[in-house]
């Protein structure tokens, strides 16, 4: 179980994370291709059909296939980089630290033939002899080693077990663990693609990207592109969360609207005042800017400095104080350092607990400005993005709950004052 | 052919001893790690600062410090 730092009211309760999938409209495909038996996968989605790795690599790339990890690096142009560097080395990344995401976890228990064989379409279209699954160690152990011994793969994967840490997954981290050692970012460049496990170009894909080319293989970059739009090809899953009436893991059109993704998890429960899309490293996009115009894509969320991301999805009910919900966001994150660079090291415990003195304690005018000052301090200035990630949602939390950081420094909450409900006397 | 002085946070340990070479270009922050003095962490050399540059690279006691060609930033 991992730690949330948020209020009851915007957390993941896990029974019911992807409980609903059923329910969705949408063109199904990853969600419609769980399977946890190889018999049960292969009459889903038939054999893998033998592709040449140079197809392979154009289909990719033709497919506008991006990288469902969070950072929606173009996957294409990661395989042919890392198929030109020879002796390659493929690792498939289900750490997911991020903990208002669910959607990794659930591919990994419901549909983990599909993550193997994306592994070997990988491993293929990047000439690899060499193929590692990163995940956490209960998945390895009920799901993942079970479904391995059922198959006869060219390329052996071997299984590594991801500790339950925000930072976990992220791609030097993932490459430190996988080699043995902490899973911790370490210093880049050289980036993994071009020096990674044992000095190898090691391609780092997100196990969600890997089903997704599971299926390219099978159905072709036109069949991905079929669906989406342009900007967004293809589908991609969300985990919805927070004031939704069915929170879960849903499956969306590229593309799509917030308010569209939303309805998935059958829309907003109660009044809300914004939503959080792309994880604690994202960003706060107010509710009433929520419309028919703003779409799950990099260019509709930019103006929030939010991006799709690993697809989270939360929204905040009116009943949680936005500035608090921020903090304790900062809070968590502070404490989730890998303690290596000493601006993050000692910088974002000073950010997190001068937000949080905001929020809680007893504000003071010159504690805006302090959060604006420690966080220029921190920004690149680290090994990773964790110091960047972080100033991001600080600054989109006093940009987003500006009118709160006036309310509280007037010594009121709105949120306190909405959740304010007596019974019958 | 512009160089950037880089620092390896991870090696950094606050020693204090680039901002000392190269006050021009570096200062301190709250807690004595290097600070770039310009917008970019990683700040630009310009050729009269090269020769501290590469004295302060050269004797960073964490070798924490390089010199690089390469944008600061890369995308992800």
């Amino acid at each position: 179980m991992r730690v949330n730092p948020l209020p009851a009211e915007t957390q993941l309760s896990w029974p019911e994370r992807g409980a609903h999938v059923e329910t969705v409209t949408e063109p199904m495909r990853l969600l419609n291709a769980t399977a946890r038996t190889l018999v049960g996968h292969l009459t889903r989605v038939g054999p893998l059909p033998d592709v040449d790795p140079g197809r392979l690599r154009a289909s990719v790339t033709q497919s506008g296939l991006v990288g469902r990890g969070g950072a929606g690096f173009p996957t294409g142009r990661k395989l042919v980089t890392v198929a030109a560097g020879g002796r390659s080395v493929v690792v498939a990344n289900g750490a997911e630290g991020e903990p208002a995401s669910a959607k990794d976890r659930f591919l990994l228990a419901n549909a983990p033939h599909l993550v193997l064989d994306g592994i070997q379409v990988a491993a293929r279209a990047a000439g690899s002899r060499r193929a590692f699954i990163y995940a956490p160690q209960d998945l390895l152990d009920d799901v993942i080693a079970p479904a391995l011994r059922e198959r006869r793969d060219r390329v052996q994967v071997r299984m590594v077990a991801s500790p339950d840490a925000f930072l976990s997954g992220e791609e030097s981290a993932v490459v430190s663990a996988v080699q043995g050692g902490p899973a911790i970012p370490v210093t880049t460049p050289p980036r993994v693609f071009e020096r990674g496990v044992k000095g190898r170009p090691t391609l780092v894909q997100n196990v969600e990207t890997l089903c997704h080319l599971a299926l390219i293989a099978r159905f072709g970059a036109e069949w991905f592109r079929s669906v989406g739009s342009p900007e967004e090809p293809g589908t991609r899953l969300v985990t919805l969360s927070g004031a939704v009436n069915r929170p879960g893991v849903y499956e969306a059109e590229g593309g799509q609207t917030l308010e569209h993704v939303l309805s998935l998890g059958g829309g907003v429960r109660g009044p809300v005042q914004a939503v959080l899309v792309g994880g604690y490293h994202g960003g706060w996009v107010p509710f009433e800017r929520v419309d028919s115009t703003l779409r799950m894509t990099r260019r509709s969320l930019a103006p929030f400095e939010a991006a799709p991301g690993a697809g989270v999805v939360m929204a905040l009910p009116r009943s949680v104080c936005g500035l608090q919900a921020g903090a304790d966001i900062a809070g968590y994150l502070a404490g989730q350092g890998a303690g290596q660079c000493g601006p993050c090291l000692n910088g974002l415990p000073t950010l997190a607990s001068t937000l949080r003195e905001l929020a809680y304690g007893r504000p003071t005018p010159g504690l805006v400005a302090e959060v604006d000052r420690v966080a220029a301090l921190v920004a690149s200035r680290g090994a990773c993005h964790h110091p960047d990630g972080t100033v991001r949602i600080v600054r989109s939390t006093l940009r987003t709950f500006g009118y709160e950081v006036s309310r509280h420094l007037q010594g009121h909450c709105s949120a306190s004052e909405v959740t304010v409900e007596r019974g019958p006397a | 052919m512009s160089e950037r002085l880089v620092i390896d946070w991870v090696a950094c340990d606050a020693r204090g001893l680039c901002g000392e070479l190269l006050p021009e270009l570096l200062t301190t922050d709250d807690w004595g790690y290097p600070l770039s003095r310009s917008a970019d962490p990683s700040p630009l050399v310009p050729p009269a600062l090269r020769e501290h540059a590469t004295q302060a690279v050269r004797e960073c006691p964490m070798l924490a410090l390089r010199l690089s060609r390469q944008r600061s930033d890369e995308p992800g």
